[in-house]
């Protein structure tokens, strides 16, 4: 029996509901009409809404006068003389401000811990794990309201503040430190660093060809260590230490001078180090085992030394696995940087989705400025790590 | 046979032992508690010195915690005199008459006290369901999913709710609180999120352009922008998308941002999931003649969920302990409750507040341990079952 058609025979038709094509072209015209059709409502609803309400409509406050104070600034605002756009800039640099400062401590405290997960020494490793188990199951907002109102806001009032050798000032209303003030020249200093960083990186090019070429290898860390520390370190004395300090000049309800570091920024900095680092601590244990022990042997039965095996071969590898895991842990703690409003530490969503939102009413562009902005650190940061990711892939035979 | 001289004096000098020594244990400093000792804690001085350093962190920060959790601790008492170190001339743990009156409160909020039996019985409904699901040996396990999914949702609604034809007094979702409040938006965003979740992943692997296209938006969007901004945007747009008449109630609001949020991350778990099972499979499916309701239902999906199971339970704990932003736009749950009780004037004392803050932190550490305990054996089960 053959399954061939005889010659002649009409060719094989399905009804028209059941052809695919068809089927894919309904579905979709099906969800664009109803989706439409959703947007259209909610717009439609919107505007009848906001018109019965009186609500202005548009991005014209954005040049209004603000008119609310903002209790840390990075660039100058004044309540009287500051437009909404001025506070959106405010608040956008505090939170990355926080979110930079958040990266740098979660990454150390985070890779110190995950090493320590994977420690010979039963303690050590046993302490991690308690810490990575407890953190990561008690919810940040509970850890931040912790730090600030059972932490620091016990501190000592004012008048009875304490005080730390060196300057430094602590009480419930902040950390006080002495602020550097840079005398005439001192901007030299910093070309110093500038051409440090610059020449080491010439060196260690130069090195690695050099290495390459003919094997012998140059002191590379001590050179660079000389160049961006040594060489500003020797202009800053040659120039007479142009640098001196404002210390924090206690009174009796207020502090003059120095430079303040609010309890609000510093509870939202502890919070979301030590709970990011209890994920960033898993990440990294991961990549480190990832790393098969054959690479570990291998490179001992070359005749590398335990420490280049860990520089060049298990490192290298870990950081593959690591590096993508870390930048996504790295945008969470920048949008979890957002529950600084339950603190009230003046970031983004605190100023701009709560006061800005609540004095002008605009609740569709308010939060949606708010949502692009952090709609667009996250698509770059995805975007830089793609580019990275695709650099760095294992290339498979 | 006769031996010769010769084999004489070889069996005289032969060295064959006739009778085993017994074995020797391992030298003392090698076995035992000193051997571990010696293995795991002082095997080189770095480690020493790791040891050292963290036993006296340990050793700052342990009967410190124990003191004030239960030695220093103050158990009965009527108001705040109680917890005062002025008053009692000793030194002040936590402070657990606080708790004691105020549990009711942190449990069920300012839910009316004579209709607090609807929310002890939802809880039980909702226990048995939990454990119908997760208990491998129940028995009639697909009954115990439509409970949960179908039955349980229902009847919650009409219980917490009310509904005066059968007698339940109306109840306004604003009297609603504490663990009740926390509760109900964890559950219905898992019960959610799983369904609206498995229906965006396949969007994003459909070969429809215009379905993809929508579900990429809608997974990315939701997933670039703090919970935060999404709870804000349930909270103050929602109302202006819906007629003035139909304006949704602030935990409902709440409610939708929870399940929209928990939905695009499900959604990406789910997607890793179907992008584990091989090729073959679909084309197998497709072979026999199923389409693609029939593909997804009986081929794919049973296998997809199945490998992603641990990690659709770390989905729920992170929305769990997310639950608390509700907080933040107005709602009363748990961590609210405990927030507001611990300003209360009657118990105002310096202690009030980390006592508060620690019962929060037991409640959600159990919780959170005990379902990343499940995903964790759940993970090392199925990777027993599919070693061959």
């Amino acid at each position: 029996m053959s399954t061939d058609l005889p010659a002649g025979s009409p060719p094989v038709r399905v009804a028209f509901y059941n052809d695919p094509k068809i089927r894919a072209v309904v579905y979709q015209v099906a969800l664009v009409a109803i989706v439409a059709f959703l947007v259209y409502a909610a717009a439609s609803n919107a505007i009848a809404n906001l018109q019965r309400a009186k609500i202005a409509s548009g991005f014209g406050f954005w040049f209004n006068t603000a008119g609310f104070d903002i209790s840390q600034t990075l660039i100058s605002y004044s309540a009287q003389a500051s437009t909404y756009g001025r506070a959106f800039w405010v608040g956008l640099l505090n939170t990355l401000l926080v979110a930079g400062f958040g990266v740098v401590l979660a990454t150390i405290l985070g890779f110190v811990i995950g090493i320590a997960r994977l420690s010979t020494n039963w303690l050590v490793a046993k302490t991690a794990t308690g810490y990575v188990e407890t953190i990561r199951n008690i919810p940040l907002l509970l850890q931040l309201l912790f730090w600030y109102n059972a932490v620091l806001k016990t501190l000592p009032e004012m008048r009875d503040s304490i005080k730390i050798p060196g300057g430094i000032v602590l009480n419930n209303r902040g950390l006080f430190l002495p602020d550097p003030i840079t005398g005439p020249g001192f901007h030299w200093v910093l070309f110093a660093f500038a051409a440090g960083i610059l020449g080491s990186i010439v060196f260690y090019v130069w090195a690695r060809k050099r290495q390459e070429q003919t094997g012998q290898q140059a002191p590379v860390f001590l050179t660079s260590l000389g160049l961006i520390v040594g060489l500003p370190l020797v202009v800053f004395a040659l120039l007479g230490f142009p640098l001196t300090f404002g210390f924090p000049q206690a009174g009796r309800f207020n502090i003059s001078g120095g430079m303040e570091i609010l309890p609000e920024f510093a509870a939202l900095l502890f919070g979301l180090s030590i709970y990011t680092a209890a994920f960033i601590a898993e990440v990294v244990r991961a990549g480190i085992r990832a790393v098969s022990r054959g690479q570990t042997e291998a490179a001992y039965s070359l005749g590398f030394r335990p420490q280049p095996t860990l520089r060049l071969i298990v490192v290298p590898q870990a950081m593959r696995v690591i590096i993508p895991p870390l930048t996504s842990q790295y945008l969470n703690l920048t949008k979890n940087s957002s529950l600084a409003v339950a603190i009230g530490y003046p970031d983004l969503v605190q100023v701009f989705t709560g006061t800005v939102l609540n004095q002008t009413g605009q609740a569709v562009e308010v939060v949606a400025i708010t949502m692009a902005v952090y709609l667009t650190i996250s698509l770059v940061t995805s975007l830089l790590m793609n580019i990275y990711n695709s650099r760095i892939a294992l290339v498979e035979r | 046979m006769t031996m010769s001289e010769g084999d004489l004096a070889v069996m005289e000098i032969r060295f064959v032992r006739g009778a085993m020594l017994d074995s020797k244990p391992p030298p003392a400093s090698m076995r035992g508690a000193i051997g571990w000792l010696r293995e795991n804690l002082l095997s080189s001085p770095f480690n020493i010195a790791l040891t050292v350093i963290i036993a006296l962190l340990l050793a700052w920060i342990i009967p410190d915690l124990l003191r004030f959790l239960i030695f220093d601790a103050v158990w009965t008492g009527a108001d705040r005199d109680a917890c005062l170190e002025g008053v009692q001339h000793r030194a002040i743990g936590a402070c657990w008459p606080f708790v004691w009156e105020r549990w009711p409160y942190f449990v069920y909020g300012s839910y009316p006290g004579p209709d607090r039996w609807r929310v002890d019985v939802f809880f039980v409904m909702l226990a048995i369901g939990v454990v119908w699901l997760l208990w491998l040996h129940a028995p009639r396990r697909d009954i115990g999913a439509i409970y949960f999914f179908v039955v349980l949702p229902i009847s919650a609604f009409i219980l917490l709710t009310g509904w005066r034809a059968i007698g339940l007094e109306p109840v306004d979702t604003v009297l609603w609180g504490g663990i009740l409040v926390t509760i109900v938006v964890s559950w219905v965003g898992i019960v959610v999120s799983l369904p609206l979740g498995i229906v965006l992943a396949l969007g994003r692997r459909s070969h429809m352009p215009a379905v993809r296209l929508f579900s990429i938006t809608f997974i990315e969007f939701v997933r670039g922008v703090p919970l935060v901004t999404v709870l804000f945007m349930a909270s103050v747009m929602l109302p202006l998308f819906v007629p003035e008449q139909y304006s949704p109630d602030k935990l409902l609001r709440a409610l939708v941002g929870i399940a929209l949020f928990a939905s695009a991350y499900m959604a990406e778990v789910v997607r890793a999931g179907l992008q584990a099972i091989p090729k073959g499979q679909f084309e197998g499916a497709m072979a026999v003649g199923l389409n693609y309701p029939q593909r997804m239902r009986l081929i794919i999906l049973p296998q997809a969920l199945k490998i992603t199971i641990p990690n659709i339970v770390n989905t729920y704990i992170g929305l769990f302990k997310d639950t608390t932003l509700v907080f933040i736009v107005g709602i009363f749950d748990f961590l609210h409750t405990v927030e507001i009780s611990r300003i209360d004037p009657k118990w105002a004392t310096p202690v009030t507040s980390t006592t508060g803050y620690a019962v929060a932190a037991i409640f959600y550490l159990i919780f959170c341990y005990a379902m990343s305990r499940y995903a964790r054996a759940t993970e090392a089960r199925l990777a027993l079952s599919d070693r061959r």
